[in-house]
């Protein structure tokens, strides 16, 4: 034997946690996400953003390995950047999930451990979530949530909010029949549920609408222990 | 041609990396404070439970708006101050009269640390990097697999566990020196006594606009006669 110390337990990857939800209406998308960062049973910091901006009606949130998180919005942010110089406009949000699809699977044999839900409006102005697992599988949903806590909330979202079954032919939409406000105040109650339980989700609660009007941001405070 | 073996190494030798450190600090803590950023770490460096080198500084000067102080392994924090010296030459022959500021400095910290987590080769630290530019305090970390971030206080390894609460009782906005300075000495002191590779020497150094000022190496006054350290399990419950 060469070295019998060679294979130390050495990890490149951690669980900083965290909680995305995000919800698509007729004309709104509402993504969300708590700002605690942890490892193990330490709070790193109470005041972390998991929410990245990629285009003017697009948006991202990921929990997971926070420097794999950071790495692919650098990713997805440079893609984009190339593209409005190649195009001369903004990607379209079904356009950046196809994009996210594709950049996770790139790294299929070394993922980016992160766990990403994108919301946004499509070319028509309708609301869009896209949901996806680590390598890059991916789907079209009316509302998600991924992360530490979304096991909590999952159910939560489909008692409330029951998309119609994929297989309906014709295809049915998927956008959620609450109204803006109605849906905004479910993400709040379903991450104050989460933290209760959860103790990688708290502090701080992040929530961004995207309208016609554009991008708007709300804060609620969470549990703190 | 022949060559010994073990000296010149082979093509198929197998390479090295640091699966696991030998030289080993241990934590830093850093504030933010009324005019900038302080840092505090002990001057230990320990070759395993073996106290081996009991005057290293661990807190550096980087550029003219940084401070980085490091825990882990002591000879990857020297490598990484080369590459700063690097990093910070190159940009001064610009000669435009431009200089990195912390958050540059952090942010390609972030990158090599990253890197070379991605290269299965890690650079086996914890840093702490404080700073002032125009200004504007700026305190952040990162760890040796790239995972960082900014807030007004931080700490590393056993600080995470012990100084952190402490700290996040105790710390305000725009503190006085003299109040940040006890801050610190209190989270050092109770470091001291529940980190074991914590020594009694350690170093303060402060950053503002005006630049930077590293305090020498001063011992803290310790009590060791609290009866709990004297009988730790009276009053406990259970049979032993």
């Amino acid at each position: 034997m060469a070295n019998p110390k060679q294979h130390a337990n050495w990890s490149p990857y951690d669980n900083n946690g965290g909680t995305c939800v995000a919800i698509a209406g007729t004309d709104y998308c509402v993504i969300a996400a708590d700002t605690r960062m942890s490892t193990g049973y330490n709070i790193l910091t109470r005041d972390y953003s998991k929410i990245c901006k990629l285009a003017d009606k697009c948006v991202l949130a990921s929990s997971g390995f926070q420097a794999d998180v950071k790495a692919l919005q650098k990713v997805l942010s440079a893609r984009h950047l190339i593209y409005q110089h190649q195009h001369n406009k903004q990607m379209s949000c079904p356009g950046m999930g196809q994009l996210l699809s594709n950049t996770l699977y790139y790294k299929r044999f070394f993922p980016y451990y992160a766990f990403n839900v994108l919301g946004g409006l499509d070319a028509e102005g309708k609301g869009c979530v896209f949901t996806y697992d680590a390598v890059g599988s991916y789907e079209r949903v009316g509302y998600s949530t991924q992360g530490s806590g979304s096991s909590l909330i999952m159910p939560v979202l489909d008692n409330q909010l029951k998309s119609p079954s994929p297989l309906l032919l014709p295809a049915k939409d998927a956008v959620t029949p609450l109204s803006e406000a109605e849906a905004v105040d479910l993400v709040k109650d379903v991450f104050a549920s989460a933290a209760e339980r959860d103790i990688y989700t708290g502090d701080r609660v992040e929530i961004v609408i995207v309208n016609a009007a554009g991008i708007r941001r709300e804060y609620v405070e969470l549990r703190k222990d | 041609m022949t060559s010994v073996q073990g000296l010149v190494a082979s093509p198929d030798a197998d390479s090295q990396r640091t699966l696991y450190p030998y030289v080993t600090g241990t934590s830093v803590v850093g504030v933010k404070y009324k005019d900038g950023i302080l840092l505090a770490a002990d001057t230990g460096a320990s070759y395993g439970s073996t106290l081996r080198y009991k005057s290293v500084e661990r807190i550096k000067a980087i550029g003219k708006h940084s401070l980085l102080g490091a825990s882990g392994e002591i000879s990857d924090f020297q490598e990484i101050l080369r590459y700063l010296d690097e990093l910070i030459i190159y940009d001064d022959m610009w000669d435009d009269g431009n200089s990195l500021g912390p958050k540059e400095v952090h942010n390609y910290l972030n990158r090599v640390m990253y890197n070379r987590r991605n290269k299965f080769n890690p650079l086996w630290n914890s840093l702490v990097l404080g700073g002032v530019k125009n200004g504007e305090k700026y305190l952040g970390t990162v760890n040796m697999i790239g995972v960082h971030y900014e807030d007004n206080h931080v700490a590393t390894g056993f600080g995470n566990h012990l100084a952190r609460p402490i700290l996040r009782d105790e710390w305000k906005e725009d503190m006085s020196f003299e109040d940040a300075v006890k801050l610190l000495e209190k989270c050092m002191l109770v470091l001291l006594y529940r980190d074991r590779s914590a020594i009694n020497k350690m170093q303060i150094a402060k950053i503002t606009d005006e630049g930077t000022t590293f305090y020498p190496a001063y011992s803290l006054k310790t009590f060791w006669g609290f009866s709990s350290f004297a009988n730790p399990t009276k009053g406990a419950e259970g049979s032993w």
